[in-house]
């Protein structure tokens, strides 16, 4: 049974049946998905939330989905690493990591989204989904749509990195590369989605689609033994992550699953090369000026954010604050994540390391309280990111070895 | 100056259905003037109260996000392609 009670649209309120619609006819604002809160507080305890598999389907009464979901019945529920290792190295008591790198089946937090979307273009009897990525969305709706025996078209920037591509092509996606940036893909997929009739997740699916990343917050607060933690650290590319996250939280608040109110600062992570989101906070803001992206961070890669207003609003409404990235020190980061915890993130797991270390040395983040970091990406796919040095080779023998290794410490 | 507008689909309840639209303008301040001429109210679908832009419209022309360029301000060239974008669009159905 659903407890889904429509749409509302963010800005005007006008309401809408739970339909395949991308935006209010009035304002053109964002759709929610509206919920009967009150139904959902009788219904839903933790202990029955305990009782169910270990994927994010545990938290239905608070998605979009009708039927009984038939996809992504493995997404979600990844772990939530302590990091003493790192927390230490960077002054922190109690550092969590929410490692969406080992995501099933895409290795990215885009799982969470795609698990909601195709199940919605099933219910909707769709026969194609589609839809604008900078790759890991690529990914994840290939894979999960090839599951569910539907086409897929996915527009992305001619500028992906291979692996993206690959890993898009090898579902029987038919991959569209675009001249141009992920905003002229985005423009062009919001204009094809005028004249098809195809499920865009981004665009008439986006309402449902982005209420998958609201399992991220779910699972960080069920995991903490319901508890929203002081600080969430939250790579932005449209911005929609983080803000789900938000809401996320505030519903388990809402229908009495937490243990105290949530006081949770969210923060935001961009690269320098592009920050619109972060400019916006800066400013005290949350106007958002577009840039044109360029940086090693593809998959954060978007320069007019859709959610960004939303993301400014509420990253300073709960105290938290932003920063940005370089490229080399997106590289280090995720060098650093690697080194101390032994995951190997992408380019936006990078940038989120990167900017805590930031946020922590300029004394925003509070070091005795529980800081999670969201890692949402996998580092396989991003290979070209860091530049290590090819190993050198050696005969097989075990004097070249011992060459090799000299004046090298003992390992312990 | 001659130039072409392209109406989404939201909007094409003030155009009579029409997906392209001719005006003679020099400036996107012009064009909007423009159609809200031929299409009274038009214009407070796509700017706020204050005369801007919506937050949630992206007006391109000749392929260029306006903001990028001078906003209302921005010229417009005989032949241009003035694009109207809501930013999360796509059609009902």
């Amino acid at each position: 049974m659903s407890f889904v009670k429509g749409l509302r649209c963010r800005e005007c309120g006008k309401e809408y049946p739970a339909r395949l619609q991308a935006g209010c006819e009035d304002c053109f604002a964002p759709l929610e998905v509206d919920y009967d809160y009150a139904a959902i507080s009788k219904s839903l305890t933790q202990e029955r939330i305990a009782s169910r598999p270990a994927n994010l389907w545990r938290y239905r009464e608070l998605l979009p989905i009708e039927a009984e979901p038939v996809i992504g019945l493995a997404s979600g529920w990844t772990p939530l690493v302590r990091a003493d290792r790192l927390g230490r190295k960077l002054g922190l008591d109690h550092l969590y990591l929410k490692n969406d790198s080992v995501s099933y089946p895409t290795l990215s937090f885009k799982d969470r989204v795609t698990s909601m979307a195709v199940n919605k273009a099933l219910e909707f009897k769709l026969e194609a989904v589609g839809c604008a990525s900078t790759g890991n969305l690529a990914n994840s709706v290939a894979a999960q749509a090839a599951a569910a025996g539907i086409a897929s078209y996915i527009l992305i920037p001619e500028s992906l990195e291979r692996s993206k591509i690959t890993a898009t092509q090898i579902y029987g996606a038919r991959v569209i590369a675009v001249r141009g940036n992920y905003d002229d893909v985005n423009r062009l997929c919001a204009q094809i989605a005028e004249r098809h009739p195809w499920g865009f997740v981004n665009v008439n699916l986006r309402p449902f689609y982005a209420e998958g990343s609201k399992t991220m917050g779910f699972e960080i607060a069920e995991q903490l033994g319901w508890r929203a933690p002081t600080s969430i650290i939250v790579p932005m590319a449209g911005g929609a992550l983080l803000s789900k996250i938000h809401k996320g939280l505030g519903e388990l608040e809402r229908v009495g699953l937490l243990k105290e109110p949530v006081k949770t600062k969210l923060y935001g992570a961009q690269a320098v090369g592009c920050n619109p989101i972060v400019d916006a906070v800066r400013r005290k803001s949350i106007d958002i000026r577009p840039v044109k992206p360029n940086t090693i961070a593809k998959s954060l890669a978007i320069g007019n954010p859709a959610d960004g207003y939303y993301a400014s609003g509420f990253i300073q409404s709960t105290g938290g604050w932003a920063d940005d990235a370089t490229d080399p020190e997106i590289s280090e980061g995720i060098s650093l994540l690697a080194e101390t915890q032994g995951i190997y993130t992408e380019t936006a797991g990078g940038v989120s390391i990167a900017v805590l270390k930031k946020l922590v040395d300029q004394g925003h983040i509070d070091r005795r309280g529980i800081t999670v970091v969201a890692i949402t990406g996998n580092g396989l796919k991003t290979p070209e990111a860091v530049a290590l040095n090819t190993p050198d080779a050696i005969d097989a023998k075990i004097e070249a070895f011992e060459r090799l290794v000299e004046g090298v410490a003992h390992v312990a | 100056m001659s130039l072409k507008v392209v109406i989404p689909t939201p909007l094409r309840k003030h155009t009579g259905g029409a997906e392209i639209v001719e005006v003679e303008a020099g400036t996107l301040k012009e064009v909007l003037d423009r159609l809200d001429n031929k299409f009274p109210g038009i214009r407070n679908s796509v700017c706020d109260d204050s005369g801007g832009l919506r937050r949630f419209i992206n007006v391109y022309v000749d392929g260029e996000d306006v903001r990028f360029l001078q906003n209302l301000s921005t010229p417009a060239k005989d032949g241009s392609e003035v694009a109207i974008v809501p930013a999360i669009s796509g059609g009902v159905r």
